[in-house]
């Protein structure tokens, strides 16, 4: 038996039943994937929804009912200039979850081309390790600056302050952290190369892309997987980073990275500050993860067969 | 594969030039000025007179060339010489001096390396050591209990950031509990059982931060990898001929498991060097991380461009083993 | 100085007296452990112009005289301060002599002399040493000594404030015998002098890591043989302010820090672990918003914000730029974000006693409606936004300030009370090095000022204010001819205040400089140069087992650092 024929249309399998039918049916069996799933979709819901029933505006300041302890009026607690931590929790994951995604769908596309490009064709394995090498060794910090000041003015101007500060950090995050994904895959992609089913595949005839996508992306997306979970997580913690070099949003836009980071020196006055946004950044990431952990059973080669 | 090394060996010649050229010209363009710090009290002219003795009032090539020349031609020389008592010309060569400190960079550098070493090092290494065991057991006992509490913790450790479990470590062990210091001593040299002990109670908290966070993320792909591995059909082929279970396990899979783990940690390496700036800044371990970010906070630019050359032929170097190793791991790779 | 709080004065002056007394005895209090958040990078405060290097090098060299808690000129190295009636200062203001102590000796145990003073003015005006405290040295033509014990200094022109060269921690003396072959070009690479400067201070360098840790011993040969208590100084870096504060007042392990900007309930929960208490000294210190009043507009392109590109739209108008200041509630921004270590101020010279005015204290209470009849009355009315607006210019502005927690926070309290009379305001902060770096070629320096209003702090060394003032005048505001280097940020333009200002420079008696100063002063806030918010003191977090401290906002805050010991 090859692996060649494990992606191969399996004649036992009735026409009516579709591909992605297959998967969902695969996905719904994965019990950590459908908790996954149940928990990502509460925290979309929660941070679109949530502030039509929590209606507090998350940059209203208070400052007689500062660092308040969870009430029922502010469920969270406030912050140290009396803003409601639930409504900024529920803001800033609106920003968070957008530019964790973004961000990690960017950098795992760059670098699952690269990665896939420079391990199956070795001509361009050469360059583009070079120019990974280099991208790895740039210095990040002076990266950012030198970014910030050629694109910071043009963006804000064509696509007004908040959208082009977004478009900015997704950019950035995604061109500073594709490399590790492009260097895991290139080596996953040079060991499946060398696989049976492949020179099989290559010696049938079959184009070069198709290869690549039906033998050699199925075999190298775990590590893709485990790349896009820990991508979520960095990109959110990244963008927090981002905005003390003033690269970020405005100060007055809650995101969780940034309310983690400010509410950590106040940690022993008001523990809730950085009990939820911590939380909510865990959770996503957890769920995430387990549905990255059902995608890849659901898609993987040989599992179909089970 | 030795052609293979000896070519890419040759190879990172030029690429390293290449990088410390864009680094340069990145520090260049970058807008923070060596006299950012200083208060506003001093004024402009004598900020002027301060970037022309730094030498920043010549030309962006002059300024390059210069610093290719004292770093591998004067530091090197300067390293023989001090290695072997020779002498070469009549010593009086410009070393790469930072800007902040005016002191030669590679003294800076030697400096830092021990508390970098014991604190980042370590905490790479016991991340190695805790991933590995904890990502095969998870991934033979897929979603067990083991499995499900590894990924729980693992998860939460990489999503949690650094500069929260640091903080929350201080306030637990050393304001309430008052076991470890909150401070890092860099002057204090382990010479017998006592002192070790106080090393290893400063470490402590920030090799057990560093450490968990590394640990999450190699034992993701360890985990993952190995799944990938055990379903193949060699492992049943194995099994179905009657090698042992752990034979199969441990020689087998975790073989042909490494490759992406390798990968993982030949990038991991040279990140020990560029030390770990956000825990190093809250245990105060002042290692090369601290190092770095004062240097690019200060904009001084001989330091931080010294630091990410090396950081940089770090990465050169680390990356070509990673392929040496994959050729030895899976012996169907070939680059030839 | 009512706004120093001078804690346990009396021992001090009780211990200076009785020298002899058993537990004064010099090294017999063990070690003092220091922390500063910020890493010293080297001990040649010549070099480095940074606060934190003055401040760490000031514990080993001195200079002449220094100022006191309550910004007095006390002598160090000398019998008196010169002055004109002592005939210390020549009568037509051209010349000084400083009469030094005799038998003082550098810690090498060699003699301190008039050569060594001599020597520290050549090194810091060599040309190519790119000195930063050269500015302590302005208008001084010569330096001489006269004998072993005299200098005499001669200036170019009447210098009626002439305490700047050697007085302060700015310009300590250094050793000719240590420097000797380290002045201009040459100067960065005496390694082992800048990181371990010979002097007459209480401690001598044992050693020293840049940017981490520093090591002191007692001085043998320091002048009074009591003193220091301590027998070594521990002074580690690096961190940040809350850290800082913890290892303070939570667990103890420091007995000072410096510097603890953090804000104030923080501090107050730590603070009840009972080990520490918070000093505090006012100096100069003012937070404050800048008004753009030429206008910033992006499109303009390289002319924003200068002469050029015309004035501001709205803030050109007074009646916006006061119904501003009138919207802002300064106890507010006090309390969230200084608490004991700031104080609402109305003015832009805050600082010593004789220069504080009250004629702008309208201010110190916000007054919303007052704001928005001054608004109305100007015809800036509300749009169907909410915004005022004015023949199509609307009153929405763009905030920059450095990155840093308690300025983000002012930020948005002020940007709500703005919001309460109709005026929106967009916030941006930028990193501290690239804001105050001054780069010419990056938009984001408050020097370029590519916003409509801005926030930091600025103050004045020593305790007279002339050349604080000077930074007013026309011929200042920066722009791409002087490189965006001048010191006008408002861009601020009256020949009026010029006048004052170059009266201010030709007036030598004190109570008249002190009027004109005020009368400056005065003008700024009043015609709406900027925005006085918060005269911020200096905090620092100090163990409490530490005796004789006494907190010090004109000169290092280490200055009297031989007369600390520990509680027995």
């Amino acid at each position: 038996m090859t692996d060649a024929s494990a992606t191969a249309p399996l004649p036992g399998i009735a026409p009516s039943r579709s591909v992605a039918g297959d998967i969902w049916r695969q996905f719904r069996a994965h019990r950590g994937g459908l908790a996954g799933l149940f928990v990502f979709v509460f925290i979309v819901l929660a941070v679109y929804v949530g502030p039509y029933i929590h209606q507090v505006a998350p940059n209203t300041i208070n400052v007689r009912e500062r660092n308040q302890w969870p009430s029922w009026a502010h469920p969270f607690g406030t912050d140290n200039l009396g803003k409601d931590m639930l409504a900024q929790v529920l803001a800033g994951g609106r920003i968070s979850l957008a530019v964790g995604i973004t961000a990690m769908l960017l950098a795992l596309l760059l670098g699952t081309l690269v990665g896939v490009l420079s391990g199956y064709f070795r001509r361009l394995d050469g360059p583009l390790m070079r120019m990974t090498d280099l991208f790895l060794a740039l210095p990040l910090l002076p990266l950012l600056l030198v970014i910030l000041m050629l694109f910071r003015d043009t963006l804000r101007s064509a696509f007004g302050p908040e959208t082009g500060i977004f478009i900015l950090i997704v950019f950035v995050i995604g061109i500073t952290s594709w490399m590790h994904t492009a260097r895991i895959v290139r080596g996953d992609v040079l060991a499946v190369k060398s696989q049976e089913f492949i020179v099989a595949a290559k010696s049938s005839g079959m184009r070069e892309h198709r290869i690549i996508i039906r033998h050699v992306l199925p075999n190298v997306l775990s590590s893709i997987m485990v790349s896009a979970t820990l991508g979520i997580a960095s990109a959110i913690i990244t963008e927090s980073a981002l905005s003390f070099l003033g690269l970020g949003f405005p100060s007055d836009f809650p995101t969780w990275g940034r309310l983690l980071y400010d509410g950590a020196n106040f940690m022993q006055l008001t523990p809730s500050r950085v009990l939820w946004p911590g939380l909510a950044i865990s959770l996503t990431v957890l769920s995430v993860n387990f549905m990255g952990d059902a995608i890849r059973d659901a898609l993987d080669p040989r599992a179909l067969k089970r | 594969m030795f052609t293979y090394t000896l070519r890419r060996l040759f190879f990172a010649i030029p690429t390293l030039l290449v990088i410390s050229f864009v680094i340069f010209a990145l520090l260049d363009l970058a807008p923070s000025d060596p006299t950012g710090d200083l208060p506003l009290t001093i004024p402009p002219e004598v900020r002027e007179q301060i970037r022309a003795s730094l030498g920043l009032d010549q030309t962006f090539l002059i300024r390059y060339l210069k610093w290719l020349q004292q770093f591998f031609v004067n530091e090197p020389l300067n390293l023989l010489e001090s290695l072997t008592g020779w002498q070469f010309g009549d010593g009086e060569r410009m070393r790469v001096l930072s800007w902040a400190t005016r002191s030669p960079v590679v003294d800076l550098i030697v400096q830092r390396l021990p508390q970098t070493l014991w604190v980042v090092g370590l905490a790479y290494l016991f991340g190695i050591l805790i991933a590995i065991p904890i990502g095969v057991i998870s991934a033979y006992k897929q979603y067990s209990i083991f499995d499900q509490v590894g990924t729980f913790v693992s998860m939460v450790g990489y999503s949690v950031p650094t500069f929260f479990t640091g903080i929350v470590m201080i306030v637990v062990f050393s304001s309430y509990l008052q076991w470890f210091p909150s401070v890092y001593d860099t002057n204090l040299r382990v010479t017998d059982l006592d002192s070790l002990w106080l090393q290893v109670k400063q470490m402590a908290m920030p090799v057990a931060v560093l450490a968990l966070y590394n640990a999450s993320q190699i034992t993701r792909f360890v985990r993952a990898s190995m799944l990938d591995n055990l379903n193949q059909d060699y492992v049943r082929t194995a099994r179905a001929k009657g090698v042992k279970e752990k034979a199969v396990l441990l020689v087998h899979v975790l073989r042909n498991s490494l490759i992406p783990v390798v990968t993982v940690v030949a990038l991991g390496v040279p990140t020990i060097f560029s030390g770990a700036i956000i825990t190093e800044q809250i245990f105060r371990v002042n290692g090369l991380g601290q190092l770095l970010i004062t240097a690019v906070q200060g904009a001084d630019i001989p330091l931080v461009q010294t630091l990410t050359f090396i950081f940089a032929l770090l990465i050169v170097l680390f990356n070509l083993i990673a392929d040496v190793l994959y050729g030895i791991l899976d012996p169907r790779i070939r680059y030839d | 100085m009512r706004k120093v709080k001078i804690l346990l004065a009396g021992t001090v002056a009780a211990l200076a007296v009785s020298g002899s007394v058993a537990h004064a005895e010099r090294g017999t209090d063990g070690e003092l452990k220091i922390l500063f958040w910020q890493a010293v990078s080297t001990l040649n405060p010549y070099l480095s112009g940074g606060t934190k290097e003055v401040y760490s090098s000031s514990m080993v060299i001195e200079p002449l005289a220094r100022y006191d808690e309550k910004g007095e000129l006390t002598p160090t190295l000398v019998t008196e301060i010169p002055t004109a009636d002592n005939g210390g200062v020549s009568p037509d203001m051209m010349s000084m002599t400083w009469k030094l102590i005799p038998d003082v000796k550098w810690s090498d145990g060699t003699p301190f002399t008039a050569e060594d003073v001599v020597f520290t003015w050549q090194y810091c005006t060599a040309p190519d040493g790119g000195c930063a405290q050269a500015a302590q040295y302005e208008g001084v033509k010569s330096v001489e000594a006269v004998d072993p014990q005299t200098v005499k200094i001669t200036f170019s022109e009447p210098k009626y404030y002439p305490y700047s060269a050697f007085v302060g921690a700015q310009s300590p003396i250094i050793q000719k015998a240590q420097f000797k072959d380290c002045v201009g070009a040459k100067a960065p690479g005496c390694t082992s002098a800048n990181f371990g400067p010979i002097g007459t201070g209480p401690f001598v360098v044992k050693d020293f890591k840049p940017n981490d840790v520093i090591t002191f011993e007692a001085n043998p040969n320091y002048r009074d043989p009591a003193k220091p208590a301590f027998a070594t100084v521990t002074l580690k870096g690096g961190g940040d302010a809350t850290s800082a504060a913890r290892a303070v007042l939570e667990t103890g392990e420091f007995d000072y820090a410096w510097n603890m900007q953090v804000e104030p309930e923080v501090l107050a929960t730590m603070l009840q672990a009972g080990k520490g208490k918070i000093e505090t000294a006012f100096g100069t210190q003012v937070e404050r918003i800048n008004l753009n009043w030429y206008n910033p507009d992006p499109a303009l392109g390289d002319k924003r914000s200068t002469k050029e590109a015309g004035p501001h739209p709205a803030l050109s108008d007074p009646a916006v730029r006061r119904a501003l200041s009138m919207a802002i509630d300064r106890t507010i921004i006090d309390e969230a974000g200084y608490g004991e270590s700031g104080q609402p101020t109305c003015n832009i010279v805050p600082a010593p006693d004789m220069y504080i005015s009250t004629a702008n204290d309208w201010c110190l209470t916000q007054d919303i409606e007052g704001a928005k009849k001054l608004l109305d009355e100007a015809g800036w009315t509300p749009g169907p936004d909410g915004i005022r607006a004015k023949d199509g210019v609307r009153l929405s502005f763009l905030y920059q300030t450095s990155t840093n927690s308690v300025r983000q926070a002012t930020q948005e309290l002020v940007k709500d009370m703005w919001s309460q009379i109709g005026v929106a305001s967009e916030l941006r902060n930028v990193s501290a090095s690239v804001f105050f770096g001054g780069d010419p070629a990056s938009p984001d320096t408050f020097q370029k000022f590519y916003a409509d209003v801005e926030m930091y702090t600025n103050n004045f060394d020593g305790t007279d204010p002339e050349k604080y003032l000077a930074e007013w005048l026309c011929d200042k505001v920066p722009g791409p001819e002087n490189g965006w280097q001048g010191q006008n940020i408002p861009r601020y333009c009256n020949p009026e205040y010029d006048k004052l200002v170059a009266e201010l420079a030709k007036t030598g008696d004190l109570g008249k400089r002190a009027e004109l100063a005020r009368k400056a002063n005065d003008m700024l806030t009043a015609e709406g140069a900027h925005i006085p918010l918060i005269h911020r003191g200096q905090p620092s977090a100090v163990s409490l087992s530490i005796e004789g401290l006494r907190m010090n906002a004109w000169d290092s805050e280490l200055w009297n650092v031989a007369d600390w010991s520990r509680k027995k």
